[in-house]
C-alpha cells in the first residue's frame, strides 16, 4: 500500500479555491487518480446539496458524473475533500460514521485560520489514521 | 430485461471483483433482488428489512436516480445501465 497521499499541485489548488469559493457553507468534492499508488491527479468540485457550514453532503449526479468521467481516463474515485469552516482538519464524528469507503482517502480542508490546513486520512472500521500528504510539483 | 449493474467499488469484493456484472429483472426492484441473489454478500446493504432503498445507496437508471422517479418501482428496458453509489457526506462536528 502506498504511504501518503499524493496531490497533483494543479488538485491540491483547485481543492483548496473550490472549498473557499463555498464558503459560508462547507464545500466538497472528489478526488480522481490511481488507487494502487494514491496519486490524485484529478479534482472534481461538487455542490453540497446540504448548503450548510456543519454539514456536506456531495451532489449525486456530480459523483455519478465524476465516476464516469474518472473511469473514462482510466482512473478511479480514490477520496473525498472538504471543508471544516471553522474546526480543525480532522475527522469528525460525523465524518467517521458515514464514511462510504475503506479504501478512500478522506482530505480535510480546515479554513478555520488565515491559511488552510489539509490533512489526510484513512478511516476503515470507525479507525481514523492519518497519512502524509505529499504535494507534487506538478 | 437485460441490464448492465454498475458496482461501487465498496461491494466489488462481493462479485468477484467484478466493477460491471450483468443481471436481469423488470424494475430496480427486480434488479437489487437479483444482485442479491447471485451475490450473497450484498444482502442488507443495498435495501433495508422493510423492503425500502437503503438511505446512504443512491441508485441511477442511465442518467436518473430512481428516488425521483419510482424508487424500487422505477422500470427498466434492456440496455439499461444501472449505477448503484454510496452516498457521500460528512460535517464538522
Amino acid at each position: 500500500m502506498a504511504d501518503g497521499l499524493h496531490l497533483a499541485r494543479l488538485v491540491y489548488l483547485q481543492m483548496v479555491g473550490h472549498c473557499y469559493d463555498g464558503l459560508p457553507d462547507e464545500g466538497c468534492g472528489l478526488l480522481g487518480g490511481d488507487p494502487r499508488t494514491a496519486q490524485a491527479s484529478r479534482c472534481y468540485p461538487t455542490d453540497n446539496l446540504a448548503h450548510s457550514s456543519r454539514i456536506y453532503t456531495v451532489d449525486p449526479k456530480a459523483y455519478l458524473a465524476a465516476d464516469r468521467d474518472a473511469e473514462a481516463r482510466g482512473m478511479a474515485i480514490l477520496g473525498v475533500f472538504h471543508s471544516h469552516t471553522h474546526t480543525d482538519a480532522y475527522p469528525s464524528p460525523t465524518d467517521v460514521a458515514q464514511a462510504p469507503d475503506p479504501d478512500w482517502h478522506y482530505v480535510l480542508v480546515s479554513l478555520r485560520d488565515i491559511a488552510p490546513v489539509v490533512r489526510s486520512y484513512r478511516i476503515v472500521d470507525g479507525k481514523i489514521r492519518e497519512e502524509p500528504v505529499v504535494l507534487d510539483s506538478q | 430485461m437485460a441490464v448492465e449493474v454498475r458496482l461501487p467499488n465498496i461491494l466489488r469484493p462481493h462479485a468477484g471483483g467484478q466493477a460491471t456484472v450483468s443481471t436481469e429483472g423488470s424494475t430496480i426492484g427486480d434488479v437489487l433482488k437479483a444482485l442479491v441473489a447471485d451475490y450473497p454478500g450484498m444482502a442488507g446493504q443495498l435495501v433495508t428489512e422493510t423492503g425500502e432503498m437503503h438511505r446512504f445507496v443512491n441508485v441511477y437508471v442511465n442518467d436518473d436516480d430512481v428516488r425521483y422517479l419510482d424508487k424500487l418501482d422505477t422500470k427498466v428496458t434492456d440496455g439499461d445501465t444501472v449505477s448503484i453509489l454510496p452516498a457521500v457526506a460528512g460535517g464538522g462536528f
